[in-house]
């Protein structure tokens, strides 16, 4: 006996959230079906719109045909993305026309960061004002997003106060001070230096950011000290080490942690911290396993729950059933090596692109793997790449092509299926990473294929 | 600073490396110049065979005789560069009979130890061996770590009174009264060790003789002094897989063919290789059939190779070479022994010598056989000691023994630290406190690569080869940044960012390689980390317009008021874009 809904999502993620959602609040019946967690654990948590527009001209080889490994590159002979851009919205014509922005229309991301609002509540911040904010990268770069966590606002760096980036000596993803330098390389409006500190040590070495979180959670003793306490100890013998241009010192008024500043009573700890150090705080959104990340699926969850969107995670969809008329009917979900079909009026795929294992591919090509759709692609693999790894890489743009109400395209152009929809990273034209547009592409689509899902089952 | 030496090798790989240790170690004043990192030309770019002499125990039993001396004494002097895997040539049912018969008496003549032993217990000692491997002969291959064996040269060359100068690449052969008196070096970021963005510099190194050990390159030195060196480069791919399918070497048992060898190399397994010879050793095209050409042919031996990571693949260039008039069309058919050219004998241009052909298994053989010509063109009367001299950290079997329990029992990681240390575990690891790892897939800490860096400067790439950071699966994308992160202890943040761009830049070459399957979901992943988590691609401090700060969000609190602010984003906006209105 088929498990039945008016939409069935497949997938886990932003996008798959978004749509599961947007279709619930059309009136429909929604299931969601994901295999694995989300990949939101190995994202910052910061919601990117439209950051850059990446130059796409061809960047010049490194030789002509087969590449070489021979020569050394020049960085200054790829050209410069425009950007960071300051206004999302204005930028999406100078995209690609197979770009899901310029396919969906800005309306659609507008109202995809509405939707996110909306799901996040306070614990997000930037819905403001449609500019992008700029914001401290753990790579010691700043980056223009669109949304983020009330627990970075304090970083923005737009705001000239003199910053304090802190660093501990037992986690390696940066080290404070190159950080601080960057920043000042970037020409940041404000003065900053980096501290590394030992709060960490007591800590074997390879700590997780789970356990320091956890350890500022519930404040536990460091040594006899409460972890908070300890912190801010390590801390303050260096809010006084900003040199501003005239050489003077400057007393610091924000400091920035890696993001491990406790996971559910993250407010407080940074409260406590900030009242000790005397200066607002703020995290560095981080790398996998990423607390921001991780905090923003759990909001998730929380809310496709309250939508009354049943979910269910762990098992892949691995085929599907026609009807006569050509749109799909059910979906084959594997439980436990156990083929059960899930009938629905409609289907969103949100099952991620080449990281969420939504894309799959070997030495002949690339697959869409639920529903075995078409993904454009270069016929030889040996033009799926470029040869600077930051260039137009066209396996970046890698994944299934929608029109605008999100329907999946045939080679034709054509919808597939009538009723199967696509949304987030599954969808290819887009370059979010150059771009910064993972999250404003999953929201956008997410929206749309919702929408149109619903109005296609309830029709 | 111009200086006056006996002897100025050129040439930073395995031959460079035992030539100066070999000279260094006679008393002679020796300088090595390499234009790249140690290992950066062929010796880095093969596939870290140990060869037993099997594969030459047919067609050319002179070099098969050599390996065999030589495999003994590289496990002696060695120890922690030598992995003891030990070797089959398996036999397919289509290879043929007479030839595993011919192999079989060949390595008995050379008095390479065998054993014959059936598919059966060939599968044992292999379980991935194909069902219908038939039968295989077991003798003493190895896996040895080029980079490792090469700085361990080095790093005795120096104990022992010589100067070793990387990216110092020769400019010009000085030739006066038709002699050869020294050379020309460009120092990239002047003399030592490499760093970003320091100036270059010039140096006039006269010798009383040059060794010219460039390989693949030595015609490029022979043309600035004058001299033609007829060198036939023949290129060859090695794919590198993410694991050991394999613990043994596999040799595939059939005359001479592409794609016929399997060498398990610290965590991955290393598939080779093909033989064609290209004009330029420096530009020649990677091409796609040949690595579909490894996993397709190594398949019938190991058939899980077929669905297998692969992390990259890279090419190396032989430096093949015969004496001028012999003519052999065949790259493979090209003898692999090494060639010691007089050019006072050959040319009239006394002063310098070359060497040629050879492999990395008798290097060390090659480098006496060089050094005693040395001394007598420069009539110093030494003998060498490098056989029976174990070179840096394979000193003393126990103390590895004692370092792999004083490490080994609590962690793996430090257990593989121990192995790529040998003895100079304790010194470097007991210098760090804390020790995080900082290449998770290598088990790589911080104390190996500080260690690292003191010795190469900031140039990345040479603590990657030190010490296999960077080299497992994620290929970088989650250490790249760590690794140049430990360079801010010592370096200005410009130097960290340069040298953080370059490794990456260095491992997204060989990944071009790998673009399917998981090793493109890890692609996308480490784009994604780099570009998005990161923004590495769009950092303002790299490009070349400024930002306008003040055009971005700075906080509703202080956002002015405005009717295109504060709450309902459904309204249009387009003024925060280009003007920046505050």
């Amino acid at each position: 006996m088929a498990i039945d809904s008016d939409v069935l999502v497949v997938g886990g993620g932003l996008a798959a959230i978004t749509s599961a959602v947007a279709a619930a609040r059309e009136g429909a019946d929604v299931r969601l079906v994901a295999h694995k967690s989300s990949t939101l654990r190995q994202a910052s948590g910061l919601i990117d719109a439209l950051g850059y527009v990446p130059a796409t001209e061809p960047a010049k080889p490194l030789r002509e045909g087969p590449p070489t490994a021979g020569r050394k590159l020049d960085r200054d002979e790829w050209p410069d993305p425009e950007g960071p851009l300051a206004d999302p919205f204005e930028a999406i014509d100078r995209l690609p026309e197979t770009h899901p922005y310029r396919v969906l229309g800005a309306d659609a991301l507008r109202e995809g960061l509405e939707l996110f609002d909306d799901l996040a509540g306070d614990a997000y911040r930037g819905g403001h004002t449609d500019r992008n904010a700029l914001l401290p990268t753990y790579g010691g770069s700043v980056k223009p997003t669109a949304r983020y966590p009330a627990a970075a606002e304090a970083g923005l760096a737009s705001d000239d106060r003199p910053t304090l980036i802190i660093g501990f000596r037992s986690i390696t993803e940066y080290d404070a001070r190159a950080f601080a330098g960057r920043l000042e390389a970037a020409g940041v409006p404000f003065d900053v230096a980096g501290a590394e500190v030992e709060f960490a040590e007591a800590f074997r070495a390879d700590t997780k950011v789970t356990r320091f979180a956890k350890a500022l959670d519930h404040d536990e003793a460091i040594d006899g000290v409460p972890a908070r306490e300890a912190l801010a100890k390590a801390v303050g013998p260096h809010l006084h080490d900003v040199v501003d241009e005239a050489g003077g010192v400057d007393r610091v008024e924000r400091v920035g942690f890696p993001a491990l500043l406790g996971d559910d009573r993250g407010d407080e700890v940074r409260a406590e911290l900030s009242d000790r150090l005397g200066a607002d705080v703020f995290e560095i959104p981080m790398g996998p396993p990423s607390l921001p990340g991780l905090r923003l699926e759990d909001r998730l969850y929380d809310a496709l729950d309250a939508e009354g969107v049943r979910f269910e995670t762990g098992n892949p969809v691995v085929g599907i059933e026609t009807a006569a008329n050509g749109s799909v009917e059910t979906v084959a979900v594997d439980r436990k090596g156990r083929e059960t079909p899930y009938g629905a009026d409609a289907f969103v795929l949100a099952t991620g692109g080449l990281v969420g294992k939504g894309l799959d591919s070997d030495r002949d090509g690339v697959r869409e793997r639920a529903f075995g759709l078409r993904v454009e692609q270069p016929a030889d693999r040996y033009e799926w790449f470029v040869d600077d790894a930051f260039g137009d890489q066209p396996y970046a743009r890698f994944g299934v092509r929608i029109d605008g109400d999100g329907r999946v395209l045939d080679a034709d152009g054509v919808p597939e299926y009538d009723n199967v929809f696509a949304a987030g990273g599954v969808v290819g034209g887009a370059d979010a990473a150059r771009e910064k547009s993972a999250s404003g592409v999953s929201l956008a689509t997410g929206i749309v294929a919702g929408r149109q899902a619903a109005t296609e089952a309830t029709q | 600073m111009d200086q006056q030496v006996d002897v100025v090798v050129v040439g930073g790989g395995s031959t460079g490396c035992g030539v100066v240790r070999d000279l260094a170690r006679r008393g002679l004043d020796a300088v090595l110049v390499e234009k790249g990192n140690l290992t950066h030309g062929t010796t880095g770019r093969m596939h870290g065979l140990l060869h037993s002499g099997g594969r030459y125990a047919v067609s050319d039993q002179k070099s098969a005789r050599e390996c065999i001396e030589e495999n003994r004494v590289l496990r002696d002097i060695a120890g922690h560069c030598v992995e003891e895997t030990g070797g089959l040539f398996v036999k397919r049912p289509e290879d043929s009979e007479e030839y595993f018969q011919e192999k079989l008496e060949g390595c008995r003549a050379c008095d390479i130890p065998v054993e014959v032993i059936d598919g059966e217990e060939a599968r044992r000692r292999e379980p991935y061996l194909a069902r219908d491997v038939e039968k295989a002969i077991a003798l003493p291959d190895g896996a040895v770590d080029p980079f490792r064996l090469c700085v361990a040269n080095a790093a005795d060359a120096r104990e022992h009174g010589a100067r070793i100068e990387t990216h110092a690449p020769v400019t010009d052969v000085l030739v006066e009264g038709g002699e050869v008196v020294g050379v020309e070096v460009e120092h990239e970021t002047g003399p030592g060790e490499r760093v970003h963005r320091e100036p270059g510099t010039t140096e006039e190194i006269r010798a009383r003789h040059v060794v010219n050990a460039t390989g693949a390159w030595a015609g490029n030195l022979g043309e600035m002094a004058g001299v033609d060196v007829e060198v036939r480069p023949s290129k060859g791919v090695m794919t590198v897989m993410n694991t050991r399918q394999v613990d043994t070497v596999i040799n595939r048992c059939r005359p001479k063919g592409d794609a016929d060898i399997i060498v398990p190399h610290e965590t991955a397994c290393i598939l080779g290789t093909t033989d064609e010879e290209v004009d330029d050793p420096e530009d020649y095209p990677e091409e796609e059939w040949e690595v579909d050409l490894m996993i397709e042919t190594l398949s019938e031996l190991v058939p899980a190779l077929k669905d297998a990571r692969t992390l990259r693949s890279f090419w190396g260039v032989r430096p093949l070479y015969e004496p001028p008039g012999t003519g052999t069309e065949d790259p493979t058919d090209i003898t692999r022994d090494y060639f010691l050219l007089d050019h006072g004998d050959r040319d009239d241009l006394p002063g310098m010598t070359t060497i040629v052909g050879g492999k990395l298994t008798t290097y060390r053989m090659m480098a006496e056989s060089i050094s005693d010509h040395v001394c007598d063109a420069l009539g110093h009367d030494a003998t060498c000691d490098t056989a029976d001299a174990p070179l840096p950290g394979s000193e003393s079997e126990a103390r590895m023994a004692e370092l792999m329990d004083e490490f080994g029992l609590r962690s793996p990681v430090a257990r593989r630290s121990g192995q790529r240390l040998g003895s100079r575990a304790d010194d470097v690891l007991d210098d760090c406190d804390p020790n995080p790892v900082i290449c998770q897939c290598e088990g790589v800490t911080r104390a190996e690569v500080r260690d690292a860096i003191g010795e190469a400067g900031s140039d990345l790439n040479a603590v990657r080869l030190r010490t296999r950071a960077s080299m497992g699966n994620c290929q970088g994308g989650f250490c790249t940044h760590r690794i140049a992160a430990e360079l801010a202890q010592e370096y200005p943040e410009p130097v960290v960012r340069d040298a953080e761009d370059e490794l990456y830049q260095e491992r997204w070459k060989g990944q071009r390689h790998a673009l399917w399957g998981r090793q493109l979901s890890q692609a996308m992943l480490n784009h994604l980390l780099h570009a998005t988590t990161m923004n590495r691609d769009g950092d303002p401090a790299n490009l070349d317009s400024e930002v306008d700060f003040g055009a971005f969000d700075a906080g509703a609190d202080s956002e002015p008021a405005g009717p295109n602010e504060g709450g309902n984003a459904g309204t249009a906006t387009a003024d925060g874009g280009t003007d920046g209105d505050r």
